[in-house]
């Protein structure tokens, strides 16, 4: 068992807000991704968890314990760093080792942890070298093994892929989450790689400015964004500002002259909204229609499977539309309407 | 080295930088020159010490001789000098480590308020002619009881070694990276474990650098030593500056000789320990 409860903490530095009242449940075995972009609390948030910063105010809790005030050596915590933090000066073999011989473990004891760890992480042979002697991959696993062997409770890393290769990163990422998996530890992954979290993780929580924007798994982020951020940060969208109006019970939002029909959680009527749509609920048709428009400047993007129309409209900006790879352009004009949106409050707040 | 690139030859008056032969030859031709100038006056003072007699214009003495060497050692005044200089050095060098490495760490990584003025405050006695602070300090020891003891000196020498070292200590500590030692308090250290598990040994280059230095510095200074050591209490450097006053040439060459002794001797030893595969790695930042 292993949970973890963040309570209402925040994090102020001078003239900054790095973290305002976070909350979040975080359920054993489970695996969440901190995702956002950089400055947007996610690491303060794990540092937090692993005990380098103090919150300012507000609880951690693990199993129910308070831990708020551990430091990180009494903390059942073990941190993966960013630039891996292996200590230069000891073999592999020892960066593994070091907490458990802090414990004084017996020395077969500490001997059989250290390769059996290495082990899992995929790593046999390397024990006598020293870091430097490694690749940024094997680094990597050794920086795992290491925060592994001492069987924590919490598995923090701190974007541990960000310093790899594309394709090592990938190749990672299914390993990272095939001993998550393996040894059934509730892990939290600080990333700002949407891919990545929307590939390991059970649950992603989405940050911004310091404030948990959003909390589900890939599918609700994806297809329920609570703001207007989520919704720009997680895939793509376009972004239109209107007025919404409810009409018959249902919500539309005026957009410039057209009407687009959104789906608006607890936005009154006459509100200023944000409105977001998926490239893919963007429908391109080849004449005028009601409540369509025209795009400016159309050209496409071939991603393989599919293509992007990509083009501009004089109010509302850039916009692109996710097009079969079939489509082609002509010299007619292209008009385009969505079929399908979403109306945030364009105060930014988080509906809870 | 980056591949040459071979656009057209528009030529720059740095040219020269750019190949590697002609960075290659500058290089030796500066190593070169160090090595006349450095290497020369000290090889002179060598050859001065073993001359039995050198005059103008041969280029080595005509005659040699180990009489001044046996003077030199066996005059109980220089032999007194040596054993108090390198008493003094070690100790000054260690109580410098001892207060230096804490506040080079305290400098780096804690959030100590005024931390630039402190750091400049610590050049200040660098900053004004010496002698001045050393007759005031020879007051002060008048009052308190320092002048001509042991202790007075070493105090005295640590005034100039503790720039040194807090200063070399505090750019080694900064050099470490931050990580490493949460790593260790992640993996169960507590913040001194961490320190001496981690941190020290990582900084340990430095350390052993700045120690050279107070060690040579605290060796080589005459000027304060002279006014807070006399009549007793006199080292190495202090009898020298008698010797040169009495000119006898061959005789303060041996000095001197005996003098450079213990920094080449350390150097080298030094440059062998500085050049191990762990310090590379160690300020590598893996």
């Amino acid at each position: 068992m292993a949970e973890v409860d963040l309570r209402r903490v925040s994090k102020v530095y001078k003239d900054t807000t790095a973290v305002d009242d976070l909350s979040l449940h975080i359920k054993d075995r489970e695996f969440v991704a901190l995702l956002g972009p950089s400055g947007c609390g996610k690491t303060t948030t794990l540092r937090m968890l692993a005990g380098f910063i103090r919150p300012d105010s507000g609880q951690i809790l693990i199993d129910g314990k308070d831990i708020t005030d551990l430091p990180p050596e009494r903390r059942p915590t073990a941190m993966v760093f960013q630039s891996y933090a292996l200590w230069p000066h000891m073999t592999v073999a020892d960066n593994v080792a070091f907490g458990l011989r802090l414990r004084k473990r017996p020395k077969t004891e500490v001997a059989d942890r250290t390769e059996q760890m290495l082990d899992i992480v995929g790593l046999r042979g390397v024990m006598k070298r020293y870091p430097s002697q490694l690749s940024g991959g094997q680094q990597q696993r050794v920086a795992l093994a290491r925060a592994l062997v001492l069987g924590p409770k919490i598995l923090l890393l701190d974007e541990p892929l960000s310093n790899l290769d594309a394709k090592l990163r990938v190749r990672m990422r299914d390993e990272i989450r095939r001993i998550q998996q393996e040894l059934q530890i509730t892990t939290v992954y600080v990333t700002h790689d949407q891919e990545e979290a929307l590939t390991m993780a059970d649950r992603i929580a989405v940050m911004d400015k310091g404030i948990l924007q959003q909390v589900g798994d890939a599918l609700d982020i994806y297809d329920q964004p609570a703001t207007a951020f989520v919704a720009d940060f997680i895939g793509s969208s376009n972004l239109l500002n209107g007025t919404l109006h409810l009409v018959d019970g249902r919500a539309l939002a005026q957009v410039g002259d057209i009407r687009v029909p959104v789906d608006a959680d607890g936005v009154v009527d006459g509100a200023p909204v944000t409105i977001s749509a998926r490239p893919e609920d963007m429908e391109v048709l080849r004449a005028a229609a009601p409540d369509a428009f025209r795009l400016d400047d159309p050209r496409l993007v071939n991603f393989g499977a599919y293509k992007r129309l990509l083009g501009r409209h004089p109010t509302f900006g850039q916009l692109e539309a996710r097009v079969p790879k079939a489509f082609r352009l002509g010299n007619e004009p292209v008009y385009v309407r969505f079929t399908r949106a979403r109306a945030f409050t364009t105060d930014g707040k988080v509906p809870r | 080295m980056a591949a040459r690139t071979t656009t057209l030859p528009t030529m720059r008056l740095s040219w020269w930088i750019d190949d590697p032969r002609m960075r290659r030859m500058l290089l030796r031709l500066f190593a070169a020159a160090l090595a006349v100038f450095i290497g020369i006056p000290l090889l002179t003072l060598v050859l001065w010490s073993f001359a039995g007699e050198w005059f103008w214009p041969n280029l080595i003495p005509t005659q040699w001789s180990l009489r001044w060497w046996q003077e030199v050692l066996e005059n109980p005044r220089v032999t007194n000098a040596m054993f108090l200089s390198f008493t003094i050095a070690p100790v000054v060098t260690l109580l410098t480590a001892l207060v230096a490495i804490p506040a080079g760490y305290a400098f780096a990584r804690l959030d100590v308020p005024l931390r630039r003025t402190l750091l400049l405050l610590f050049l200040i006695p660098n900053a004004f002619p010496r002698i001045g602070l050393y007759v005031s300090l020879a007051v002060l020891y008048y009052q308190i009881g320092l002048i001509d003891t042991y202790w007075g000196i070493v105090f005295l020498h640590m005034i100039g070694t503790m720039v040194y070292m807090t200063w070399i200590t505090t750019a080694t500590f900064r050099s470490i990276d931050p990580h490493l030692e949460e790593a260790a308090r992640d993996a169960g250290a507590s913040p001194l474990r961490a320190f001496f598990s981690v941190v020290l040994p990582l900084a340990t280059p430095g350390i052993i650098v700045a120690s050279l230095f107070s060690f040579l510095a605290s060796l080589d200074e005459a000027q304060g030593t002279l006014i807070v050591g006399t009549p007793h209490y006199i080292t190495m450097p202090v009898l020298l500056y008698t010797l040169i006053s009495s000119f006898q040439r061959p005789v303060a060459a041996v000095f001197s000789v005996l003098l450079a002794l213990p920094s080449l001797l350390l150097l080298i030893v030094a440059q062998r320990y500085l050049h191990s595969e762990y310090v590379a790695a160690g300020l590598g930042r893996v």
